[in-house]
């Protein structure tokens, strides 16, 4: 197998000393078949073990690598040379506070997932102890794509409106959201459509698409914002025509 | 160890410059302006006709004739058609998915679905301006 | 917490993009066609008179135009926000107005007809 020798432009920032973010180089051989994950563990194990990254499973499962890769949002274990040019510049995800380095902070939307109560909520208490409640194929196909996500955080680096308000939900979170919104088992859409139709959920989003571009587990979050911008007009007529309740 | 995470600046007037994708989201959005054009010259239109004045009619249709009124209207339809019509076709699928039994409907039914209906209705409007 | 009043302008503007998307591209070809000249048949006096002043005309044009500059009003909020206004009520009562005001005037106008 050949090697290529590739420059990686890596972002650096030490919270202790540093007032601001800068580029490193650092020169790799690379191996054909290498993702740029492979290039920023070779660069920590042989060239500097200062460089401070996330990452865990390298096969696309646990969503923590993602970073930007030449300006674009990309999970660095799906990310692959052969498909880059010599020169690589890699930074922490756009939209989120640096840790260090290519850590970036994602509390902001770990709070928000919580709004989004992406769990099945019933009505009907307490939960039959006899049986469990059936799911139809076609209903698992409806939402299917939006299990997908793995919490890579690609889609808020990609959303310009999360760059430029910070308050907006965020596609992810809304994406998920509608996932238990479109499952036949649960009964909690309203409940959800008062949190996230309000001022800084779904209405924020201008349909820029981007997020969808991106998701390297090809979830649609544009698609679900959209389908949850309709629901929230019908919820809003409902609730205007049904006297204020649902 | 002490936290100072660092926050990167966001222009708050420049940041669709940053990538092609933002740049073209631009392009649709200002569609807008041109909806609004034709909103008023189509007031424009009912006013003169309220006005019930056959004169004033065929002064407009005479006013419309020149060279830079048939250039912006040719513009105009060409860059509505790409950024608007096209766009919002293309986007129609992921708003409205449809379900056929189990499986979801390919997107590409549903925009040529639109590309129909767009020129089944196009082709209304020409028979009622007595075009074709 | 509850569903934003945005849900009621959105819903126009949706239902407005819509109708640009299908319609405006033939209303701005005849434009186009006037612009050159080639006056067709039904934009005659008689013929678009008749048109404008009988229900399905005046039905069919207050619901084009008034959707369609509510569709205009809505993103050009979206268009002040992107490039950078952040006031966000000002924008929104103008634009909102201006939709409002045309609405009203095509309703007074085809009634007039």
């Amino acid at each position: 197998m050949s090697t290529r020798q590739m420059e990686l432009e890596v972002m650096r920032y030490d919270p202790e000393q540093d007032k601001a973010p800068y580029f490193q180089k650092y020169s790799v051989p690379c191996e054909d078949d290498w993702a740029i994950l492979d290039a920023i563990n070779y660069v920590k194990e042989n060239i500097d073990t200062t460089l401070a990254y996330r990452w865990s499973c390298h096969m696309m499962v646990c969503g923590s690598c993602g970073m930007m890769v030449n300006g674009e949002p990309s999970l660095t274990c799906k990310t692959f040379i052969r498909d880059l040019p010599d020169r690589v510049r890699i930074e922490p995800l756009e939209n989120f506070p640096i840790e260090r380095d290519l850590v970036v902070v994602l509390d902001d939307v770990m709070e928000k997932l919580r709004m989004a109560k992406p769990f099945i909520i019933r009505k009907d208490d307490p939960p039959p102890e006899d049986r469990e409640y059936t799911q139809s194929r076609a209903n698992l196909y409806k939402f299917k794509q939006y299990t997908m996500c793995i919490n890579c955080m690609c889609c808020y680096a990609a959303c310009p409106q999360y760059a430029l308000d910070k308050s907006f939900i965020g596609p992810a979170v809304l994406a998920l959201a509608h996932r238990y919104n479109i499952d036949s088992r649960d009964q909690g859409k309203s409940e959800r459509l008062n949190i996230l139709a309000d001022h800084d959920g779904v209405w924020e989003c201008s349909f820029v698409g981007a997020c969808s571009e991106v998701c390297p587990k090809s979830v649609d979050p544009a698609a679900a914002v959209q389908q949850m911008k309709i629901d929230g007009a019908k919820e809003w007529w409902k609730q205007k025509l049904g006297g204020g309740k649902s | 160890m002490s936290r100072q995470p660092y926050i990167r600046p966001v222009s708050k007037t420049t940041w669709y410059m940053r990538n092609g994708r933002y740049r073209k989201y631009m392009l649709r959005e200002v569609t807008c302006l041109l909806v609004g054009v034709y909103c008023f010259l189509t007031i424009w239109v009912l006013a003169i006709l309220a006005s019930g004045s056959q004169e004033h009619w065929n002064a407009f249709l005479v006013s419309q004739q020149s060279p830079s009124v048939v250039a912006f209207h040719a513009i105009a339809l060409i860059y509505f058609l790409v950024y608007q019509t096209f766009d919002w076709f293309k986007l129609a699928p992921k708003a409205m998915p449809v379900q056929l039994g189990e499986k979801k409907m390919p997107d590409r039914f549903i925009v040529i679905a639109h590309y129909a209906a767009w020129a089944v209705i196009s082709l209304f409007v020409f028979w009622l301006a007595g075009v074709i | 917490m509850a569903i934003a009043k945005k849900a009621f302008v959105w819903g126009l503007f949706a239902a407005g993009g819509t109708l640009t998307a299908f319609v405006f591209p033939v209303l701005i070809a005849l434009f186009l066609l006037v612009a050159l000249g080639k006056v067709p048949e039904g934009l005659q006096f008689e013929n678009i008179h008749a048109f404008a002043t009988s229900w399905v005309g005046k039905t069919g044009l207050f619901i084009v135009i008034s959707l369609s500059l509510w569709h205009a009003a809505h993103r050009l909020r979206v268009v002040f926000h992107d490039f950078g206004v952040r006031m966000d009520n000002l924008v929104a009562n103008a634009v909102y107005l201006v939709a409002l005001i045309g609405t009203v005037m095509t309703a007074f106008y085809l009634y007039k007809i």
